[in-house]
């Protein structure tokens, strides 16, 4: 059976999309300097996170609001926060 | 928001907040209960099977109520190889007496009840306000602050979840280090009711709760389970974090395969996906609780570690409820008393020790260790799909004797027997 990639799972979810406020920035500062695993490429169920020009970029539109992120990247390379009141992710089941 | 001191602000309207705000305000007390969500359930996730008997102590037949999905009737084990399956699987009807052992449910319908539960009481649901930070007088925390609103009261109640920032921020718990955490991802796939009840050989409203061990998790450190609702499956994997980002595996490709085995598949063949989500899973237990309370503070549900996974099920709604249970007596009393200083409020804790909650987390207080042993995942689940092959295999050669296969099963998967008595030594401590 074929399965759904993760953008075509994301697609099915609904989001509140706060347009203009990112909620993940990235410190590519402390990437480049501290981060050899770059576990954000990985551990992230709805990857958000890519690499572009040898950057990290968040595609934070589509995050679950986990946190998993926050825990697996080294402190102070993430600003990391959950969306304002009433935006992001509103799971229908849960 | 008023400026005017309420009695009590809870932070986090899930399972731990909404029963916390519910009692509080059973009791009389003027009770905020303040959730980031536009209502509450919309940010939560859980595999969902509510052992749920804690909740009727609270809310007497809540199951005639509240959206439940299924009436659990039916839980196994299956280990997974590659290819294979072996299931344990139990099955009695002495689970559909009441009150239910266990229920499934889908949060942002059954926490939308459950904050409605509260409101009825009295309770103040305000949806929708993420809370920013505390308020502190000196050491003691007086209220909290959004945006540009503050809102004071005797005493806040963190039911802010797995990450609980303000548990952190009030120096109650350090930043969560991998160890003590796994990530759960989540599909919930719709099928209809025939379908289920037929392929799970259900009546009625029974339910199956499956919880998965080996090849699920590509050898590392975790489980899957798969749980039936009314008209969808919650099929789902826990993943050990640290051992996630040592393997450096993509969790989604692990799950993309989990999906694919030809036993889930079949269990969700035809279902239409109509969701994916993920969350946080607490996995430490005893080791990760953090100090549960301060001068007008107390933390409780996930926010403060309450969650048990030993394999065979994950538990956390029961003991976010226990431990609201146990607060509200505590907030009661220091309300009684007029005293919420941390002497005060240490009634909680004692109120947990006495309780449920402590006596399980003491009781499994070695799983986390037990479950990280990495031959579970993949020897294991070999060596019994090895077994029942030789047990069935009809091949025109001679069967060998019972102990003869398990033997070489047991040798030709590297295991050896100093490695079986310590792990079932081990086994036997924990779960
Ligand atoms: C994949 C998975 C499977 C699981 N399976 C089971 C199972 O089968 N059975 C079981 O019993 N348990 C299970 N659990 C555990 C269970 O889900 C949790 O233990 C339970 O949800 C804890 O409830 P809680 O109320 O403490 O926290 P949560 O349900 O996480 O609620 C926290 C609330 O606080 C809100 N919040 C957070 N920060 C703020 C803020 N700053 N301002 C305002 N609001 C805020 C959130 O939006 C949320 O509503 C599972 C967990 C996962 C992830
Ligand atoms: S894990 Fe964190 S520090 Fe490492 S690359 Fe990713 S964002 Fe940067
Ligand atoms: S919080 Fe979860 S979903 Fe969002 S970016 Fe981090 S890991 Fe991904």
């Amino acid at each position: 059976m074929n399965r759904l990639s993760v953008t075509e799972r994301l697609a099915l979810n609904k989001y509140e999309l706060d347009d203009g406020h990112p909620h993940i920035i990235v410190n590519n500062e402390v990437c480049e300097a501290e981060c050899k695993i770059r576990a954000c490429l990985f551990v992230c169920p709805a990857n958000v996170y890519s690499q572009q020009n040898g950057k990290i970029v968040a595609d934070w539109a589509g995050c679950l609001e986990c946190g998993t992120c926050t825990v697996a990247c080294p402190p102070e390379a993430l600003h990391w926060e959950y969306p304002r009141g009433g935006f992001g992710i509103l799971y229908r089941y849960g | 928001m008023s400026d005017d001191k309420l009695d009590a602000i809870v932070v986090g309207a899930g399972v731990a907040g909404c029963t916390v705000a519910l009692l509080l305000a059973q009791e009389g007390l003027e009770v905020a209960l303040i959730e980031r969500g536009p209502f509450p359930g919309s940010k939560n996730l859980s595999g969902g099977v509510l052992y749920g008997q804690v909740l009727h102590q609270i809310i007497p037949n809540f199951w005639k109520k509240a959206p439940v999905e299924r009436v659990i009737t039916n839980q196994a084990v299956t280990f997974l190889t590659e290819t294979d399956s072996v299931s344990l699987d139990f099955k009695t009807p002495s689970f559909l007496q009441k009150p239910y052992n266990a229920v499934s449910v889908l949060r942002s319908k059954f926490d939308r009840w459950l904050g409605e539960q509260a409101e009825k009481a009295g309770a103040i649901l305000i949806p929708g306000i993420k809370v920013e930070r505390l308020i502190r007088e000196e050491n003691r925390i007086i209220g909290i602050a959004a945006g540009q609103e503050e809102m004071f009261a005797d005493v806040v109640i963190a039911a802010d979840g797995a990450n609980s920032f303000l548990a952190q921020e009030a120096g109650l718990r350090q930043r969560i280090p991998e160890e003590h955490v796994a990530v759960g991802i989540k599909e919930v796939i719709a099928l209809p009711q025939e379908v289920i009840e037929n392929r799970f050989r259900l009546e009625g409203n029974e339910g199956s709760a499956f919880n998965i061990v080996g090849s699920a998790t590509q050898g590392i450190a975790g489980g899957g389970f798969l749980y039936t609702n009314q008209e969808s499956i919650s099929i789902g994997l826990v993943i050990q974090l640290a051992d996630l980002v040592q393997r450096q595996k993509k969790v989604s490709e692990i799950f993309d395969q989990f999906l694919n085995h030809p036993w889930i598949a079949s269990l969700i063949k035809g279902g239409k996906v109509v969701e994916y989500g993920a969350h946080l899973v607490p996995e430490a237990g005893l080791k990760m609780i953090p100090r549960l309370f301060m001068d007008g503070m107390v933390v409780i549900g996930d926010a403060a570690g309450l969650t048990i996974n030993n394999g065979f099920w994950v538990r956390g709604m029961d003991l976010a409820i226990g431990s609201a249970i146990a607060a509200a007596e505590a907030v009661v009393k220091a309300h009684q008393n007029r005293d919420f200083s941390a002497e005060s409020l240490a009634l909680y804790r004692q109120k947990l020790e006495e309780s449920f909650v402590m006596a399980d987390l003491r009781t499994y207080a070695h799983a986390p260790h037990f479950m990280q042993n990495a031959r579970l995942y993949k020897r294991y689940p070999q060596v019994v799909s090895e077994v029942f092959r030789q047990i069935y295999q009809q091949d025109a050669s001679p069967h060998q004797p019972l102990r003869q296969i398990v033997r070489d099963a047991v040798r030709s998967n590297n295991l050896s027997l100093l490695d079986l008595v310590k792990d079932f030594w081990n086994g036997g401590r924990a779960l």
